[in-house]
């Protein structure tokens, strides 16, 4: 219970944030179907942004000489707009890939081998 | 002994959430289950961004990322799966590999938090989590700083005489990129019809 009595500083935030970077690694890593990669690096991406929020918290690092204020939550909100953008393109690109192999899985797109 | 705090009890929920979610993602087959465990996960970090004071970007991973994201997400699932293909099975020596290789990512990255934490000096430095803000405080100085404006003085850059400009100009180009993005995509997914013979 001593855990429930303290205050959460910025490190319990980067641990949640490790623990989803590297859920999303192992999932880009893993899976073989394109939709669960996709689903992998929205992961990753919100394990970076978890950091930025953490580090630019009012009330986590307030006033400390490595908070980064607002800025942190700017990044964040590129971020997300950057991954809606990117979650886009790589569903249209998945699409065309079912539509030429009629399969999505990664594994079977080797027809730029050397 | 001290008084519970409830923003710690509520981290840890959070928390907790979030990680068992991600964990299901790696380790699930179906790849519809995939998309929900995703979205649970998902939903417990906007909630962490509440609990950090960011409500407008709490708000925003709910709206965004929840509600567009991963609906497309979800209609890629539905539009690309086909029975057997939704599951596709990964060998045992893979993920023996693949764990291998995430624990080690995972210890590498969790040594580091712990030696930033030691830095900052973690749990005396910390503020009170419960500061009176109003809700709408964190959203309008976000919306004043895209315009340079800085009406949160109180972090002190010693190195930096002038203060930082504003993100307008990335907000631009970002709106920009997400449009030509939009675009490029609908381009690219479009259904291809036999092209009509000319005469």
């Amino acid at each position: 219970m001593d855990l429930l009595t303290h205050p959460v500083g910025p490190a319990h935030y980067l641990v949640v944030g490790a623990v989803l970077f590297t859920c999303g690694v192992v999932t880009m890593t893993v899976k073989r179907n394109a939709i669960g990669v996709l689903m992998g690096i929205e992961l990753v991406l919100n394990g970076a942004n978890l950091n930025f929020v953490a580090f630019g918290s009012p009330g986590l690092a307030a006033g400390g000489p490595g908070s980064l204020g607002l800025d942190g939550q700017w990044i964040a909100m590129f971020v997300i707009v950057l991954a809606a953008a990117e979650a886009a393109v790589a569903l249209a690109i998945a699409l065309c890939f079912y539509r030429n192999f009629a399969t999505v899985d990664v594994d079977r797109g080797e027809e730029l081998h050397g | 002994m001290p008084p519970i705090l409830w923003h710690s009890v509520f981290f840890f929920l959070l928390a907790a959430l979030a990680c068992a979610f991600a964990v299901a993602v790696v380790l699930a087959g179906n790849v519809v289950r995939m998309a929900f465990y995703l979205i649970m996960s998902l939903a417990a970090v906007a909630g962490l961004f509440f609990l950090a004071g960011a409500q407008f970007l709490g708000a925003m991973q709910l709206m965004v990322y929840v509600g567009g994201t991963l609906v497309l997400l979800a209609f890629g699932v539905m539009l690309t799966a086909r029975g057997p293909l939704s599951s596709m099975r990964t060998g045992g020596g893979q993920w023996v590999l693949a764990a291998l290789l995430g624990g080690a990512l995972l210890a590498v990255l969790l040594q580091t938090v712990v030696q930033v934490g030691v830095r900052d000096g973690d749990s005396p430095a910390v503020a009170p989590p419960a500061e009176p803000q109003s809700p709408t405080s964190s959203t309008a100085q976000l919306g004043l700083g895209l315009l340079g404006v800085r009406s949160a003085p109180q972090v002190q850059v010693a190195a930096a005489p002038a203060p930082p400009p504003g993100y307008l100009l990335v907000f631009e180009i970002i709106s920009v990129h997400l449009l030509v993005v939009l675009v490029g995509a609908a381009y690219l997914a479009r259904a291809k019809r036999p092209r009509r013979e000319e005469i």
